[in-house]
């Protein structure tokens, strides 16, 4: 088990965050949403927890490669139909 | 916008497919959210540039499309409210007044268009799939089984089986085609609203400002739907890196 513990003490203290609060608060973490003092105590949390470092490596790895998903190209005949009303469009308005 | 697809003039620089035009009067009064293209691309839509017309539709089409899925049941009938929803910017172009930006324009017609449809479809309103609390959905990010019970002594709430080593070439494999399809079927099974918010965010690279205004709900509720979703893909891709080691 990684996370520190006093040696005065049996159980975490009632300010400190435990790992299965931590994971929720991720997001908010990563979008700077949170108060000042949550972010501190996640960022004493992960000082000394090796699992929630790692979990928010993995969210961190999850959004840069899903960044990297290419759109699908739009179908060439979804783009034809909608240029031909385009086109039709612009004529209507004298415009060529 | 992201920062995609700027024009550059045409003069040996790379070619984004968006000529630029200036016009002070477009650019003026424009609001905050506007970016600073708007007002040409504008400009180009109502002098029939068909370049420009196109740029936008690939841009937008994934976007419209998963935030009509929010609303309509089938790709089908989501597909249909797209296409109508292109129309609609055509159609509606030279009324357009820039009180806000062109995007958020054209996402507001797609909400309004998907509304009516999923309207007829179901004839019943929908639930919002916006609401945090949409049933099926609220699952905690990590299943509760991986951390300590709170009745346990010394570490109650901490990892019992902590996040596995996705091992020193997960970077690599993070890059690759079969992470793309995992977290692309992934995402499709996420509900609707958590795929569109992180596709917006995490696919488009959009920001929280950007996100809220096209879809006119709270950071806080963005939040929550881009938290489920992502940690759903995680999850995903954690069973993934897992089964490959069991070779």
């Amino acid at each position: 088990m990684d996370a520190y513990v006093d040696d005065d003490t049996m159980t975490t203290s009632a300010d400190e965050l435990a790992c299965n609060e931590l994971v929720e608060l991720v997001t908010d973490y990563l979008e700077d949403a949170l108060s000042p003092s949550e972010r501190d105590r996640i960022e004493r949390h992960i000082a000394t927890c090796d699992g929630c470092t790692r979990y928010i490596e993995q969210i961190r790895g999850t959004i840069a490669a899903a960044g990297r998903l290419t759109p699908d190209d739009v179908p060439a005949p979804v783009v034809d139909r909608l240029l031909a009303v385009f086109r039709a469009s612009r004529s209507d308005r004298g415009e060529t | 916008m992201s920062g995609r697809g700027q024009g550059q003039p045409a003069d040996g620089q790379p070619h984004d497919a968006m000529p630029r035009y200036s016009h002070p009067s477009m650019v003026e009064g424009m609001d905050p959210t506007a970016t600073s293209d708007d007002g040409a691309v504008v400009l180009a839509l109502r002098a029939g540039d068909e370049t420009v017309f196109v740029d936008l539709v690939r841009r937008y089409q994934r976007p419209l499309l998963r935030l009509a899925q929010t609303f309509v049941p089938s790709e089908a009938v989501a597909e249909e409210v797209v296409q109508d929803t292109w129309i609609a910017v055509i159609k509606g172009i030279d009324g357009f007044e820039g009180r806000s930006s062109l995007r958020t324009w054209i996402f507001r017609i797609l909400t309004y268009q998907a509304k009516s449809r999923g309207e007829r479809e179901r004839r019943s309103i929908p639930m919002s799939a916006f609401e945090p609390r949409d049933p099926g959905s609220d699952r905690p990010a990590v299943d509760p089984s991986r951390f300590r019970p709170s009745s346990d002594a010394r570490w109650p709430g901490h990892w019992a089986e902590p996040p596995a080593d996705w091992g020193s070439d997960a970077e690599g494999r993070l890059l690759g085609r079969e992470t793309q399809d995992v977290i692309s079927s992934a995402m499709d099974t996420l509900a609707p609203a958590q795929r569109l918010v992180m596709t917006l965010r995490d696919l488009e690279g959009w920001d929280s400002d950007e996100v809220c205004a096209a879809l006119e709900i709270s950071p806080g509720n963005q939040r929550v739907l881009l938290h489920r979703a992502r940690s759903r893909v995680r999850a995903a891709l954690e069973r993934y890196f897992h089964e490959a080691t069991l070779v």
